[in-house]
């Protein structure tokens, strides 16, 4: 008897949808035994959790909050890993995308009308974003250079970029108007009409703040899957992920649709840097300990892992690790230590990836010799090509 | 003043010694990502396993009540521990498990990063902002100390340098001299081939994924029983990425890593010197240079002479499955 591993010849839809649910379940039991082991009442924690997630006052409107920039470069990671293309550089992009944000909304001023102003953002925060996407895309295509290691070192790049602008230099996002602003280094201030609307729902106790942001992303899920599923780019990006060679054959510009994809993902994480300007800070938060240490990048890598890679489950896994850290940062006190939350992530994140072998591969006991599957479909997620 | 000592106080000489103290956690995590990688598994949760290594390390220094040598080495044994344990999940999934190996690492580093274990483990401890008891101290190695610039930079630094320096010969040797090591290559080169000769493919990348893990961890305790001397959460600073970019810097050789590693540390120690001795810097540029450099330098491997005489392990982050070869 041998535990024989096989691929899958069909992948059953019911396993992609059970799977992470079942993978999440299992999580949250691990978790609740290593909170039981460091002295925590799991029930307790999970209680609080939950209530100061989705349930308290105001605490969806937080978890809006927390959850718009993750469905942003949750949305980037997707576009980009769907298609095999490794850019972990959403959070350099998104650095980028609040730079650019800023600078046109300021270059604006305060007397242009508001929708302008915004609109305004919102494509200079793409256009940052995929500009800085599309350098290890260019490396990537021209010199054959690996991105996944290039779109990493690229945010921390990114991320002295921004610490510079405000605190080491005289740049043009940097407030020098009085004695004070020069000696304390603070962004300028955006005025009012860069402010970005909110979409109000209900009202007194249980009223519903939606920032713009969410609903632009939402907006773009809706986007990608059309571009994806839909159009000739999509099937030809498809193709070429699960083979250059084939597609090069075929007579597809592989160059022009990697760039693409690189640019489509660095655009989506920048509008979420715009986003983050126009609807939270209202200014360029630079601070090193600010916007930098929220690690939205990263974390929306897990966002795309867990929806595997489709947009409107993207959404949907994004809102969900909004409202836990939310809660999270809420919580965070004597029964809840901080830390948690990542470690929580971090386990539903394993249990999700050894999900996955179950979605593509078939366990089971067997005392013959292995049988080799064929493969009908190459796997959505592979290694480094 | 003896002529000796003014030598040995000028800049020069300060980052030096300070390139070396700096350099070796990168050195030590940069030694383990790259067995790990050459036997064909990118491990990006190197920043993780750094940080809980160093907040282990860190709680042993606090709680063993012992001789100072004693509590070192159980210490950095304890770091070692707990980054072989947590790179064993890495392991797991990748090699086992077939999982994504860059989705897993990353997870790894979230799980074990800032945000996560390590921070928790550091607030359940309460070892935050309490001072440690017991640091490596600078050795004076055959009395050397004060002789003019090697003195301060090669004959005066902690233990933890020398057995770096000593990790380093005993990695070219293992990769270059023995069947293991050639082992190790062949299955991060050609998992297929190395499986037809018998290699148990499988077994090498978990125990060199394994050693990565333990030495990412040393690298993490080299902060909290060295460099530091106290535990505060993300007191890495984002080591574990540079250890990852430098591994690439080094095209993949341990002897390159002690060049690289000093570098990148003399970078990161550069600023201070300079705007201790008054000059007007701009420490992002010189925070930024490691990163930039490893990109020239990445480009430059990766394309035609480079990718062949100086590339990545070929089979790297691709999992290896028996029946689909």
């Amino acid at each position: 008897m041998t535990l024989q591993i096989e691929r899958r010849l069909q992948q059953p839809r019911w396993l992609s949808v059970a799977v992470p649910i079942g993978s999440i379940a299992f999580a949250f039991l691990v978790m609740a035994a290593v909170l039981g082991v460091t002295g925590h009442d799991p029930l307790h924690v999970y209680r609080d959790l939950f209530d100061s997630a989705f349930i308290a006052e105001g605490a969806l409107t937080q978890t809006f909050v927390a959850a718009t920039p993750l469905l942003f470069t949750g949305l980037a990671a997707a576009a980009a890993f769907r298609m095999q293309v490794w850019n972990i550089g959403a959070e350099g992009q998104l650095y980028c995308g609040a730079i650019g944000a800023a600078g046109v909304a300021l270059q604006l001023g305060p007397d242009a009308s508001s929708p302008l102003v915004i609109f305004a953002m919102v494509i200079c925060g793409a256009a940052a974003g995929a500009v800085w996407g599309l350098i290890p895309g260019v490396l990537k295509t021209f010199a054959r250079t690996n991105e996944i290691i290039t779109s990493l070192m690229l945010n921390y790049v990114a991320g002295y970029i921004l610490t510079w602008l405000i605190f080491d230099s005289a740049s043009y996002w940097r407030d020098l108007s009085s004695i004070q602003a020069r000696s304390f280094p603070q962004a300028k201030p955006m005025t009012e009409n860069a402010f970005w609307p909110t979409l109000d729902l209900g009202s007194g106790t249980s009223s519903v703040v939606i920032p713009l942001g969410f609903l632009i992303a939402i907006g773009i899920a809706v986007l990608l899957h059309v571009l994806y599923k839909h159009t000739k780019f999509g099937f030809e990006v498809q193709v070429i992920g699960d083979s250059t060679r084939a597609a090069r054959y075929a007579g597809m510009r592989t160059r022009r649709k990697i760039l693409a994809v690189f640019a489509i993902s660095g655009g989506i994480a920048g509008i979420g840097g715009a986003s983050q300007v126009g609807d939270f800070s209202h200014t360029l938060d630079a601070d090193p300990n600010g916007l930098q240490k929220s690690y939205y990048g990263y974390t929306g890598i897990v966002v795309a892992a867990l929806g595997r890679y489709n947009p409107f489950a993207v959404c949907l896994v994004g809102f969900l690790i909004g409202g836990l850290q939310n809660a999270g940062f809420t919580l965070q006190g004597a029964d809840f230590p901080s830390g948690l939350v990542g470690v929580m992530q971090g386990i539903i994140l394993f249990c999700a990836l050894g999900g996955e072998l179950l979605i593509r591969y078939r366990v089971r006991w067997s005392s013959d010799a292995p049988v080799a599957a064929e493969e009908v479909q190459p796997a959505s997620v592979e290694g480094v090509p | 003043m003896s002529v000796a000592s003014t030598v040995n106080d000028t800049l020069l000489v300060s980052v030096l010694h300070q390139a070396l103290i700096y350099g070796t956690p990168l050195l030590f995590a940069a030694l383990g990502e790259l067995l790990a990688e050459r036997s064909g598994v990118l491990n990006l949760g190197v920043e993780g396993m750094m940080l809980v290594g160093a907040v282990m390390a860190f709680w042993v220094d606090q709680r063993v009540h012992a001789s100072t040598e004693v509590v070192l080495v159980l210490a950095v044994g304890m770091a070692a521990l707990s980054g072989a344990i947590l790179s064993l999940i890495h392991a797991f999934l990748v090699v086992t498990m077939r999982a994504n190996q860059i989705v897993s690492g990353l997870a790894l580093s979230i799980f074990a990063g800032a945000l996560g274990l390590s921070s928790y483990l550091g607030n359940d401890l309460s070892l935050t902002d309490v001072p440690g008891n017991h640091q490596f101290q600078d050795i004076n190695v055959f009395g050397l100390a004060d002789v003019p610039v090697v003195g301060p930079v090669i004959f005066n630094q902690s233990a933890l340098v020398y057995a770096s320096w000593a990790l380093t010969v005993v990695l070219v040797i293992y990769l270059t001299r023995t069947r293991w090591g050639l082992n190790v290559r062949a299955v991060g080169e050609a998992p297929d081939a190395a499986d037809a000769m018998g290699i148990n493919v499988a077994r090498y990348r978990y125990v060199h994924v394994l050693l990565g893990g333990a030495l990412a961890g040393v690298g993490g305790a080299c902060f909290t029983l060295a460099i530091v001397g106290n535990w505060s959460a993300g007191v890495t600073g984002g080591a574990g990425w540079i250890a990852i970019a430098l591994v690439i810097f080094a095209f993949w050789r341990p002897e390159l890593c002690v060049v690289g590693a000093y570098l990148f540390g003399g970078l990161s120690a550069l600023p201070f010197a300079l705007q201790g001795h008054g000059y007007n810097v701009t420490p992002e540029f010189w925070s930024a240079l490691p990163y930039v450099a490893t990109i020239a330098v990445l480009v430059l491997v990766s394309s035609g002479w480079g990718r062949k005489r100086l590339g990545a392990p070929a089979a790297l982050g691709v999992p290896y499955v028996r029946e689909e070869r």
